[in-house]
């Protein structure tokens, strides 16, 4: 997946000028996850900038650049390290458009990889998705295939508004053949994986896969279960979501976040705002324990949705 | 010589020619006229700038206008908001007019400047027009921001002036990011980042500092130091209150901010340095005369003593009036005159911006996101998936 990253990295910044790479060791080290390998040779160091360890800082002036006509794409090394820019994403990020009565845009791209990985500790395991997700102005997605990775960095850097791209640390190494003819992907739209007719399940970012290895299972036990990775975290894609909870009346959602406040809270009151005439179940979530990360393997195993565990979900939602 | 200023002070004995032809006495000359500032500039690793400023009659008559109109804009405001027709935060600037009239003065529109939330004559300074500043305070529509600001959400785009910040400190940090564009673009020009003698003690002010250094970005980071953060003396809140040597590798300069011809010797000094070497501070040594906000009597820390001492030394519109009067560019009562008109026009903005319409509902959902760009923003209803190139 990294290459699909660096690949849209490079197609936006050759289109457009204004497109500019800030971060931590993005530039000579090549990034620490290999996105930009290779980019600070070909497009200089005005273009791509190493920072010193400063997100709030950094942060603030590419959203400074931003209100003045520049696309900077801001990298954070570990999405946990975002919460220092919390107030430049939340105040002046979100909000600059609205408090200025539409003067300013802010077309900034902030993205970074977080989730649960192995065993990198508490503090290297976040998912802010949630922390992020009531600001007004941001848009979040989440990729999850190098398909959409591409495509879906390449939207962002085009789109006028701020927009936050989750990436997962254990997904760069993830190889896939893609297209060669450029493509995007549109924001606001989630992603069918496998249709099918019994039960709707709503997942992103590196649960996907944790749910299409519960789904072989599940088809061998004879269910017909519909995938669906929502991808867009703000704003939800409610008309994919809601033809399959139309089709199916069933829904579980997997998620990575924690329980608390989580991307899947907000899911399920907005099926439930939506859709609950045409539920015949409960909405059911599978979320992280709110607990932090710990290190040793088991437990950490322990934290996040397993398949057995979403396996043992639909047949309990299914009866 | 003293007859002549004997007849001047004597309203009635206008030249005849003067009374006949209806002329305005007042100086506009652009002759160039050079006045020493009150005190030599303080510098830290870099030679300061002479004490001698050039300027103009035309020029000095201007400093007195801006002023006056800042000083009663922010004096209506607060009879505005004691009468209930601005609420929540409103913080003044009268004390402190010189810094952004005399900054103004140095740089041109291609210049950006950014602030705080102490924003309204820095509005005006940039341009901005009475109406749609005290619109934008009483939240109508004609607003600079639509209503949906308020006090410390003025921006205006066209002249480069990037608002309008609540969040202490967190101006920095995007006034280094504007500089950072303006070097992309290699457009020649330079970000001032203006913030308080409270928020320097801000981590981010110094990462960006850090940042700008490096990078050798055009930015002037101004340190308005009116001495008191809220109501916290300098004195307790910083080990180190010299505010002008705080950027360690980075060049300083200590200012009388009460003197408008000092600031401008400043600016144009810390412009010409951005361009050429990078980052530079400016303090400037101002005050302000009301409380931190409305909120703040302004008097639980400091005594009225030292509010009238500095009114009665320091105030940077009566140092311009005996300017002009020394220099006999306008009689008293002409000065008077052109207060009484600043009053008015004041006050018939006022009127018109009390009549003006509250912002529609439907704005409350607007300006949210930047729509129409490629990919649209829908809801449970959309009938239509498509991902357009832009």
């Amino acid at each position: 997946m990294f290459e699909a990253l660096r690949e849209a990295m490079i197609e936006e910044m050759t289109l457009d000028p204004t497109v500019c790479m800030i971060g931590e060791d993005v530039g000579d080290y090549g990034g620490s996850y290999k996105v930009s390998k290779g980019l600070a040779e070909m497009f200089g160091d005005l273009r791509v900038l190493d920072t010193p360890i400063a997100e709030n800082s950094f942060t603030g002036m590419g959203v400074g650049a931003a209100m003045k006509g520049l696309r900077p794409v801001v990298e954070g090394m570990n999405m946990g390290f975002l919460l220092l820019a919390y107030n430049q994403i939340s105040n002046n990020c979100g909000m600059l458009h609205y408090t200025s009565g539409g003067q300013f845009k802010i077309p900034i791209v902030i993205r970074g990889p977080g989730g649960v990985g192995r065993q990198l500790g508490a503090e290297h395991s976040q998912r802010l998705e949630s922390y992020f997700q009531s600001i007004p102005g941001l848009q979040m997605v989440a990729c999850s295939t190098p398909y959409n990775a591409k495509g879906l960095l390449k939207a962002a850097i085009r789109s006028e508004n701020p927009v936050v791209v989750f990436e997962h640390v254990l997904l760069y190494n993830l190889k896939e053949k893609i297209p060669d003819e450029e493509y995007i992907c549109c924001l606001e739209e989630a992603e069918m994986v496998r249709p099918g007719s019994q039960v709707t399940i709503l997942t992103y970012s590196r649960m996907r896969y944790h749910v299409m290895q519960a789904a072989k299972t599940l088809v061998n036990k004879g269910y017909d279960p519909e995938v669906i990775d929502i991808r867009s975290l703000k704003p939800f894609d409610l008309h994919t979501i809601g033809k399959s909870i139309k089709k199916t009346h069933r829904v579980l959602v997997v998620e990575e976040c924690m329980r608390t406040g989580g991307i899947g809270a907000s899911l399920r009151s907005a099926i439930i705002d939506n859709f609950w005439d045409d539920l015949d179940a409960p909405p059911t979530c599978l979320s992280s324990q709110d607990v932090p990360t710990p290190y040793a393997a088991t437990l950490e195993d322990a934290t996040v949705v397993q398949p057995a565990q979403i396996v043992a979900a639909v047949e309990q939602i299914c009866q | 010589m003293a007859a002549a200023a004997l007849l001047r002070r004597l309203p009635a004995a206008r030249s005849p020619a003067a009374a006949l032809m209806g002329a305005r006495p007042i100086s506009d000359s652009t002759t160039p006229l050079t006045i020493e500032t009150s005190m030599p500039f303080t510098s830290h690793i870099v030679d300061p700038p002479s004490r001698d400023v050039t300027t103009t009659p035309a020029e000095l008559v201007t400093f007195f206008r801006d002023m006056s109109l800042m000083r009663r804009m922010e004096i209506a405001a607060d009879s505005l908001y004691k009468a209930k027709l601005i609420r929540g935060f409103c913080h003044l600037y009268d004390g402190q007019e010189a810094v952004t009239v005399g900054m103004e003065a140095a740089i041109t529109r291609k210049d950006s400047i950014i602030t705080a939330y102490r924003d309204h004559c820095i509005y005006m300074s940039r341009g901005g027009d009475l109406v749609t500043a005290f619109a934008e305070l009483m939240g109508r529509k004609i607003g600079c921001s639509r209503g949906k600001g308020g006090s410390m959400h003025f921006y205006k785009k066209d002249a480069n002036f990037y608002g309008g910040h609540g969040i202490v400190g967190a101006q920095v940090p995007l006034g280094c990011g504007l500089a950072f564009a303006q070097k992309y673009r290699k457009e020649d020009s330079v970000s001032f980042a203006l913030y308080g003698d409270g928020a320097a003690n801000q981590g981010q002010l110094f990462e960006a500092l850090n940042i700008s250094a490096l990078w050798k970005l055009p930015a002037i980071l101004v340190c308005e130091n009116n001495h008191y953060g809220m109501g916290t003396a300098e004195w307790r809140a910083a080990k180190s209150p010299s505010y002008y040597k705080r950027g360690d590798y980075v060049p300083g300069l200590k200012v009388d901010g009460m003197d408008v011809l000092a600031v401008k010797q400043a600016c144009k000094f810390a412009k010409e340095h951005a361009i050429a070497n990078g980052p530079i501070v400016l303090e400037m040594d101002t005050y302000r005369y009301h409380g931190h906000s409305m909120s703040d009597p302004g008097s639980t820390y400091r005594t009225r003593d030292e509010i009238s001492g500095v009114r009665q030394e320091r105030d940077p519109i009566e140092r311009v009036r005996k300017l002009i009067l020394a220099h006999d560019l306008a009689t008293p009562a002409e000065l008077k005159d052109m207060e009484k008109e600043i009053r008015k026009e004041v006050d018939t903005a006022i009127a018109q911006a009390k009549e003006s319409p509250m912002p529609d509902a439907s704005e409350l959902f607007t300006n949210v996101y930047v729509k129409g760009f490629g990919v649209e923003s829908f809801g449970a209803d959309r009938k239509e998936l498509r991902a357009t190139l832009p």
